[in-house]
């Protein structure tokens, strides 16, 4: 069994008060957010029910939403997730050598994780830094203006960050 | 007295009625019949909120209203405008309308498998009509169609989602007929699906009628499955005393000779349910004895189940486009159009039932 | 360098935090408003000012605020989009991120007019550092008391909330917005009605961009008739423009409409000309939806006239000649750019963005990105082309959004002015893998037009 801890739980509660009473559904999307930072990094269909149970929803209206935005992760995905954009005004700044450069570097296709767990690539679409191609995402915050050397030296922070919390 | 309600006048295609405030084109247009009601595929007037998705329903306002009869600047979903006084609308007079309707019929079939010989709403089917009508023969589309496993949802439903065109009705029905809803639309755009996410059957005693809203053959009955052509069966009007309270226990019997191949809800001339039906009427009471019989249902719907076997009905005297006011039948087609051999000099209109090759024959033509 | 009325003070130190903005006049605006206007008082100044929305379509504020019905006892809520994702368009982060306070004032400003008590700022998931950042600056001007109840004495009440997206652009239509904040997927409702008379919850609901609200700031304390008096004809006041693209300088600018296209490329006071040397091919002037331009029809209207950065002079010459203002995102290509690669990922891009609620949107776009990758893979034939014409052109107009317009136009866009690009990739099919087509004529002299 899952379950928030009663931090969490009290940070749901806020944010259910943040609208009339009876629209709790409103909490949803930010609770699933919460939920997939909380259970793994994705949302598992026991993630998915516990967050229906917790709104008093159907199962099945969690999960029309969860599969709609392309923020929820429906599988497990690796620690560090690199989610490059590739539409238009990056392209035009070379996100695709980016992107080829990534799947050398780390030995893995789009959609695809690392063997250790570490890495996974995702390209995506749009992320609204177009002045700063090209760029990812990664965790909360963006990665601009990569280059070869840029992507390298992410790497080489990911792999220290994860040596030292291990 | 009860004061006298206040109608709109509506002209579609040229016919002006009136209706109450409140309709829709699409009603509208149901009202006058025939050719210029729209068609409808996602639309289903006992179900709230649906509709304005599929967008066959399109329709030219070339004057909204009496008091501003500026022209809509788009084409408008018939079935979710209302009508205003004095708003006139174009439907098959209208070549934008047509180019566009022409346009979602392709759409809606570049991704369907188009196994018609296979299905089981062959017949019965909202897309197949809709193509014949509307659609172009060949398609423009060169691609790899997209797929989907199909899969059983309990003992009574089959979902295959390849077929389905993403309507929303099973949402609805689901969400008004039955107290929880357990399947719904998951993923988006062109990987939209109708789905459970987890595999679940759907055992709730009144989703059977996702069946008979469906347009296409995306949800069909398992236990009618592959056993009969709909169009090989006699359709019958049958009641029992249903105990559930919410059934009606009014259906259609579905007879090939002595058996009772499947169990319908009744469905109006627009193809729709008229009550809706419990689970058990339609796949536990499957034997004559279980009924009560009314007789023969009468089919209106251009569908080929209407061919062959029906009583009672009364044939025109007269040749078919005299009957049509001069106009000449759309959807029938004259094979002396295809071959002198077919002796143009006979009219098919005035022999007695189907013709058969001897109608043909030169000796009867001496006759 | 043009009048700055947003981003005059973005460079101040500190202009983030609460004080450093309150010092620099911030909350001047609330003030007036509160204290010395009524509500009507206040749509009317922004009625004077000729305000448009900032989002895209440019429809006119005051207007929209009139249109916002006010049944007795039923609350009106205003929501801020946030939800910034036209590709090419990065405006509405860099205000949020950098002068939290000024859209913070904007919106108790608005809600005042409008006569709401709870107001929501709905904000694109990928954008997850912001929202701590606007919060901040929330609780800041809640603990300074332009927030809460009683606001200032005057009776006034309003609570801001700050609600975040998934990923999904269509949540910037706004009545999928209101789904979404309902905690629904993001399909777009059938109208009408409209969000005036039954938005969110079924309240009557006014949806505007994180520039429009924020312009309301200045609008106060310049006065509407002031505001009007910046800018040319119905292009009213300053407008921020993301450049992006094959620049020098990409990033957001504000200018005051009456700048010349060619002055903001090539000037370096703003875009300093296209990057390593190169010459200029063609642009989209108002983020990824809006048409394509050559660069002589960029520079130059039909009529020879020199083209100006508003919303008149970009749409002169209709789609055939001209283009749209629309969100302000501009996207410049180079004379190395390939239109074929960019026009597939942008019809990529619609594709995976359509909600797939409707047939010609979620069949058409997937349609039309497979026939693009065939072309620019060497696989397409010359019959495509008419083809990818057609279906954009039954999407166009078709479809519940206009998601469904937003990806037709930059296809039919493409196609109007380069066809021969897409012509010499099909005939080229081995040799358009390797290099692209080039500069070709696009920035020849146009041809005069005649009687």
């Amino acid at each position: 069994m899952i379950k928030f801890t009663d931090e969490k739980l009290k940070k749901v509660q806020e944010i259910v008060a943040r609208y009339p009473e009876g629209r709790q559904k409103s909490a949803l999307l930010p609770v699933l957010h919460l939920a997939q930072d909380e259970f793994g990094g994705w949302l598992s269909p026991e993630t998915m029910d516990y967050v229906a149970g917790l709104l008093k929803l159907e199962p099945i209206e969690v999960y029309e939403v969860a599969t709609f935005y392309s923020m929820y992760n429906l599988k497990p995905v690796g620690r560090f997730v690199f989610e490059v954009c590739q539409t238009g005004p990056c392209m035009l700044r070379g996100s695709d050598q980016i992107v080829d450069y990534i799947k050398q570097r780390l030995g893995i296709g789009v959609g695809e994780t690392t063997p250790d767990g570490l890495f996974s690539l995702k390209t995506v679409e749009c992320l609204g830094a177009c002045g700063y191609a090209p760029m990812m995402q990664l965790g909360k915050y963006y990665r601009e203006h990569l280059t070869k050397e840029k992507v390298d030296s992410i790497i080489d922070e990911c792999r220290q960050n994860a040596a030292l919390n291990n | 007295m009860a004061e006298e309600k206040k109608l709109f006048k509506v002209t579609i295609d040229n016919i002006t009625i009136e209706v109450e405030p409140g309709t829709s084109i699409l009603m509208a247009a149901r009202r006058i019949g025939g050719e210029v009601a729209p068609p409808a595929m996602c639309y289903y007037t006992k179900l709230k909120g649906s509709g304005g998705k599929c967008r066959t329903c399109l329709v030219e306002v070339t004057a909204g209203s009496t008091a501003d009869p500026r022209p809509m600047p788009k084409l408008v979903a018939s079935c979710r405008t209302n009508v205003m006084d004095g708003m006139v609308v174009r439907n098959i007079t209208s070549e934008k309308v047509i180019d566009a309707r022409n346009g979602v019929v392709e759409f809606l079939l570049i991704n369907h498998p188009l196994d018609c010989p296979i299905c089981d709403q062959a017949g019965e089917c909202s897309l197949q009509d809709l193509s014949y009508e509307h659609g172009k023969e060949g398609t423009r589309y060169e691609f790899q169609r997209r797929t989907f496993e199909k899969h059983d949802l309990g003992p009574y439903i089959q979902l295959h989602m390849t077929r389905c065109i993403l309507c929303y009705r099973c949402v609805y029905v689901a969400d008004q007929l039955t107290e929880r809803r357990e399947h719904g639309v998951l993923d988006r755009g062109d990987h939209s699906e109708i789905a459970t996410y987890i595999k679940k059957a759907l055992d709730h005693d009144f989703i059977g009628n996702i069946i008979d809203v469906c347009p296409v053959g995306a949800l069909t009955d398992r236990t009618f499955r592959f056993k009969n052509r709909v169009w090989f069966l006699k359709p019958v009007e049958a009641h029992r005393e249903c105990n559930h309270p919410k059934c009606c226990g009014k259906v259609t019997l579905w007879y090939r000779g002595e058996e009772v191949f499947r169990v319908t809800a009744r469905k109006d001339e627009w193809g729709e349910v008229v009550d809706w039906i419990c689970n058990e009427c339609r796949f536990e009471k499957k034997k004559t004895s279980d009924w009560m019989i009314e007789g023969p249902t009468r089919v209106d719907r251009h569908s080929v189940i209407s061919q062959g076997h029906y009583v009672g009905v009364v044939r025109p005297q007269e040749v078919v486009y005299d009957v049509m006011g001069g106009r000449k039948p759309k959807l029938l087609m004259d094979i002396h159009s295809v071959s002198e051999v077919n002796e143009p000099s006979i009219d098919l209109s005035k022999i007695e039932g189907p013709a058969h090759s001897t109608d043909f024959e030169p000796k009867k033509l001496t006759n | 360098m043009g009048r700055q009325l947003l981003l005059e003070k973005i460079k101040v130190e500190g202009i983030r935090g609460y004080e450093t903005y309150r010092r620099e006049g911030g909350y001047r605006s609330v003030e007036k408003a509160l204290k010395t206007m009524t509500p009507d008082q206040v749509t009317d100044e922004v009625k004077k000012s000729g305000l448009r929305g900032r989002g895209g379509a440019g429809f006119p504020t005051g207007m929209k605020w009139s249109f916002l019905a006010k049944p007795e006892g039923v609350p009106r809520y205003l929501v801020c989009n946030a939800d910034e994702s036209e590709p090419g368009t990065f405006k509405d982060r860099y205000l949020m991120e950098f002068l939290p306070h000024l859209l913070i004032e904007g919106l108790i400003v608005s809600s005042y007019a409008l006569g709401c008590k709870r107001t929501y700022i709905y904000i694109r998931g990928e954008y997850a550092w912001i929202p701590e950042i606007l919060e901040t600056a929330i609780a800041e001007a809640k603990a300074a008391g332009w927030l809460g109840q009683n606001i200032l004495g005057t009776g006034f009440e309003l609570e801001i909330y700050v609600q975040v997206g998934a990923g999904a652009y269509i949540c910037g239509e706004e009545t999928a917005l209101l789904e979404s904040l309902e905690g629904k997927r993001g399909n777009p409702r059938i109208k009408p009605p409209f969000p005036a008379i039954k938005g969110l919850w079924d309240c009557p609901t006014v949806v505007n961009n994180v520039e429009t609200l924020a312009a309301v700031v200045p609008i106060l304390n310049f006065g509407g008739e002031e505001y009007a008096k910046i800018g040319i004809g119905k292009s009213t006041g300053t407008k921020l423009l993301s450049a992006c693209g094959n620049i020098n300088k990409p990033g957001v600018y504000e200018i005051d409409m009456t700048i010349s296209v060619e002055e903001f490329i090539f000037s370096d006071e703003y875009c300093g000309g296209i990057a390593n040397g190169k010459r200029l091919k063609a642009c989209i002037p108002g983020g990824s939806s809006v048409p394509i331009l050559p660069a002589n029809l960029l520079l130059k209207t039909a009529k020879g006239e020199t083209r100006l950065m508003n919303y008149e002079s970009l749409s002169d010459g209709g789609f055939a000649k001209g283009s749209m203002m629309g969100s302000g995102g501009f996207i410049v290509l180079d004379e190395d750019q390939c239109v074929v690669r960019h026009t597939l990922t942008l019809a990529r891009f619609y594709r995976h963005e359509s909600c797939g609620q409707c047939s010609p949107c979620r069949e058409g776009t997937g349609w039309m990105e497979k026939i693009l990758r065939n072309i620019e893979n060497g696989k397409g034939k010359s019959s495509d082309i008419d083809l990818l014409w057609d279906i954009q052109r039954k999407i166009e107009g078709n479809t519940i959004c206009p998601l469904g317009d937003a990806a037709a136009w930059p296809v039919a866009a493409a196609i109007r002015h380069f066809r021969d690009e897409f012509e010499w990739h099909v005939n080229n099919p081995v040799e358009c893998l390797t290099r692209n087509y080039g500069l070709a004529h696009y920035a020849d002299p146009l041809t005069p037009v005649t009687a």
